[in-house]
């Protein structure tokens, strides 16, 4: 009897959390592919908005992946009581039970259709953070890397047409979609969901041991403040308030990856940083592109390793007609932007996550390969 | 235990019943393709993927990371995965994992490299058919059968036609065995690079640019050495380079059998190579490919080949053609306007700080016991100027390598 009331008395607490904004608590799943992004509680629908859920922490990057423009929605979660331990370098040490989920969504042109999405990185409207406003977005899919004690495990969900819930999407997908800019200029395009095992070419970034881990989540992309619904704050910090992090130093001492677009940033620095973010998980000396003998994480000297000079190996007609990966003071005959540049299958880098062209990219690694000096001289 | 999964069982036994050739798949066949994927997500150790005779059509590259998955088709000519519509890649197939068998099906038209196989040891690749079917073309994609950074690997009874780049290329890996293969129509037909402990035996090399290559390339993770090349034909490598430059093999010219850039330990014997119109054997260092210079390539690297032993092979026709001005030019000078090139061209490049009374160290050198075929060292050091027939300094032999043990040895 005593034992019922007890249970009655916990049930009835639980209710009471849950109620607040009428969710579930978080459901980690030990193991497993929950058909429904909503079996997750971890961001769900509710009156018309994509809410998080009590104890899930948005996030953002400093310098972010691109991906065809898509914008994005960065949440964490952990267990009560358990924390992720800090790291200068590596991703953080997150307990098991860890879920982070990543939403991909376009906002949505007026009176635009459906699948017209505006090419944009105006995110005011959005509503990222406290939520999205379905009114003016586009969801595409969510993923799911939930830490679990076989490690970590990367789960697609595709958004249905109606945006009331997304459907496990192993295989992935393939999108067609139509990007439009301010000046009304479309592009047509197919948005490419990977598949699970896709999702490990950037996750493992070490390709013996093949184990995926989260990419973000590390002091240089997470050093920046964020605009909170309870005002802005450090996000390295609130992830220490909030109880999600140990060991972290005070922001001004940990590292932290310039802000790509941030032209009061130095050049060299948004280069590295967008270099770091959007090439490292695979050049990196034990990632899939090891092979190639260019390292392009932000950590690795301005040599050869980073391009300048360096004869491709085995990148094919991917070279475009050119000798080097980077000629000091001549983008026009380095690879590196050429195959930033191309949407080809076989030739564009990177291969996985995109299928339209980053303009902004291309001419901010342009710029900085033009204002190097010294040329390649082959010696015979 | 081992695990069958019977894969679209029924058009099997429909073309079985009704049809000889196999049955047509409509362009985009979206279902064959997802329950393709699903099955290597969901493979096991152990796994067998049967796909059985059919002509499929695939938007999306493929991909394998479980270890010890096998994928069989129904024959190189019956089972054909075609990617010409390919939206997303950049491979055919890729796999990283160790175990890993693949046979009896065609991979055609991929954007990219066709089969790489990226970290892995135990890999068998037989009986596979890699084509670009346009014939060769820079568009095509780069590489057909490559296995990188692995350790144990069989490479047997296949072929590659139209690569822009290797159709057969074994890269930074250890203990190779490529034997029984055909390449034609790529830009290098079958390349070892990088590579340790290579067998390359009973192989046809013919119609690409260059038939077999053995080469070094800077900044990687090892330098290969101990390549045997034995009882190939290779013929009639003529076909126009046209891979893209700064690409590896951009810089080989039209017209070569064989070609051993800046490796060690390489044994050329016992091998039929005619009528390759630069020159049925040649020997080479980085420096002639135009990509050397001190910023871009490790200081360590040495670009020099060293220790190549050239014997016992049948010569006949080529050399009467080379590729590139500076080629034909040095041909006319030293030759005459109808004369050819001996069947070994050397580019002459020689690491001068290790000369011992004006030839390299024992270990070091080029011996060459093949009867009275001819040898042309074209002086590259000093833009031709200086070209040598005599063959004095090649009268030499070398240990012979012992041959290379798969182990353990794949299953049949």
């Amino acid at each position: 009897m005593k034992f019922l009331s007890h249970f009655l008395l916990l049930s009835m607490l639980l209710l009471l959390c849950a109620c607040q904004r009428g969710m579930d608590p978080v459901a980690f799943q030990a193991d497993g592919r929950p058909p429904k992004l909503s079996d997750w509680h971890v961001v769900e629908v509710r009156s018309g908005k994509l809410v998080l859920n009590e104890g899930v922490v948005p996030y953002d990057l400093n310098t972010p992946l691109f991906t065809d423009y898509a914008h994005k929605l960065r949440t964490v979660w952990m267990p009560k009581g358990t924390a992720a331990k800090y790291d200068p370098t590596d991703t953080f040490d997150f307990p098991v039970g860890t879920v982070i989920s990543k939403t991909f969504y376009y906002p949505r042109t007026a009176d635009g259709k459906f699948t017209d999405v505006a090419r944009t990185y105006d995110s005011s409207k959005d509503f990222a953070g406290e939520g999205l406003d379905l009114a003016h977005v586009h969801l595409i899919e969510t993923r799911i890397l939930v830490h679990r004690e076989s490690g970590w495990a990367a789960i697609p969900y595709v958004w249905k047409d109606d945006q009331s819930d997304a459907m496990l999407a192993r295989t992935g997908a393939v999108i067609p979609l139509t990007l439009v800019d301010d000046k009304s200029e479309r592009e047509d395009f197919n948005y490419v969901v990977p598949d699970e095992s896709q999702c490990a070419s950037c996750h493992a970034q070490d390709w013996v041991s093949r184990k995926i881990h989260p990419i973000g989540p590390k002091a240089r992309h997470l050093n920046r403040d964020y605009h909170y619904a309870t005002g802005d704050e450090n996000e390295l910090a609130h992830l220490m308030k909030v109880g999600y992090l140990t060991g972290a130093p005070a922001p001004a001492e940990a590292p932290r990856n310039a802000n790509w677009a941030d032209e009061h940033a130095p050049l060299d620095a948004r280069v590295r940083a967008y270099l770091d973010i959007n090439c490292g998980h695979c050049h990196n000396p034990k990632g899939a592109a090891n092979t190639t003998g260019l390292t392009l994480d932000v950590s690795v000297p301005e040599d050869r390793h980073l391009g300048i000079c360096k004869p491709p190996v085995a990148a094919g007609r991917g070279t475009g007609d050119h000798l080097f990966d980077i000629v000091p003071g001549q983008p026009e005959d380095s690879i590196l932007p050429y195959r930033m540049n191309s949407t080809d299958p076989g030739t564009m880098m990177p291969e996985l996550g995109r299928s339209t062209v980053h303009r902004e990219g291309v001419a901010l690694i342009k710029a900085w390969i033009a204002a190097q000096s010294g040329g390649c001289v082959a010696i015979h | 235990m081992r695990k069958t999964l019977l894969f679209l069982a029924l058009p099997l036994a429909l073309a079985a019943c009704s049809h000889e050739e196999a049955p047509a798949q409509s362009s985009g066949d979206v279902s064959f393709e997802a329950k393709l994927q699903q099955q290597l997500l969901d493979a096991k150790p152990g796994s067998v993927i049967d796909i059985p005779a059919g002509h499929y059509h695939l938007q999306r590259g493929l991909s394998l990371r479980t270890d010890g998955v096998t994928i069989k088709g129904a024959g190189m000519d019956k089972t054909v995965l075609s990617f010409k519509g390919q939206v997303v890649g950049p491979e055919g197939l890729l796999v990283n994992a160790n175990d890993f068998t693949i046979e009896n099906l065609a991979l055609e038209d991929t954007k990219g490299d066709a089969l790489k196989i990226n970290q892995g040891k135990n890999i068998t690749i037989r009986g596979v058919r890699v084509e670009w079917t346009g014939g060769p073309k820079t568009t095509n994609g780069a590489y057909g059968l490559y296995p990188v950074k692995t350790q144990n690997v069989l490479v047997e009874d296949s072929v590659v036609i139209g690569a822009s780049d290797a159709g057969i290329y074994v890269g930074q890996s250890n203990n190779i065995v490529v034997r029984r293969n055909r390449a034609e129509y790529n830009v290098a037909g079958i390349e070892i690079e990088n590579s340790v402990n290579a067998d390359v035996y009973e192989n046809t090399a013919t119609n690409n640019t260059g038939g077999i290559l053995v080469f070094n390339m800077p900044n990687l993770s090892q330098a290969g050495h101990s390549t045997r090349v034995f009882k190939n034909k290779s013929f009639g490598n003529n076909t126009d380079n046209f891979a893209a430059k700064g690409a590896a093999v951009a810089s080989v010219p039209r017209g070569a059998g064989v070609v051993v850039n800046s490796n060690d330990k390489v044994e050329i014997f016992d091998n039929d190579i005619a009528d390759n119109q630069t020159a049925n054997v040649i020997i080479s260092s980085y420096f002639s490919t135009n990509y050397y210079n001190t910023k871009g390539v490790a200081a360590d690297y040495n670009p020099y080949p060293k220790g190549i032993f050239i014997y016992d092979n049948r010569f006949k026709g080529g050399g009467d053609s080379p590729d590139g001005m500076k080629l034909k030019t040095l041909k006319t000078a030293v030759f005459g306007l109808t004369g050819k090139f001996p069947d070994i061209l050397w580019d002459g490049y020689v690491d001068e700080k290790k000369l011992v009374d004006g030839l390299p160290p024992a270990e070091d050198r080029f011996c060459i016991q093949n009867g009275d075929v001819g040898v042309l060292n074209a002086d590259g050091p000093h833009d031709y100027k200086n070209p040598s027939t005599d063959t004095k300094a090649y009268q030499c032999t070398l240990p012979k390598l012992p041959p290379v043990v798969l182990d353990p040895e794949p299953k049949a």
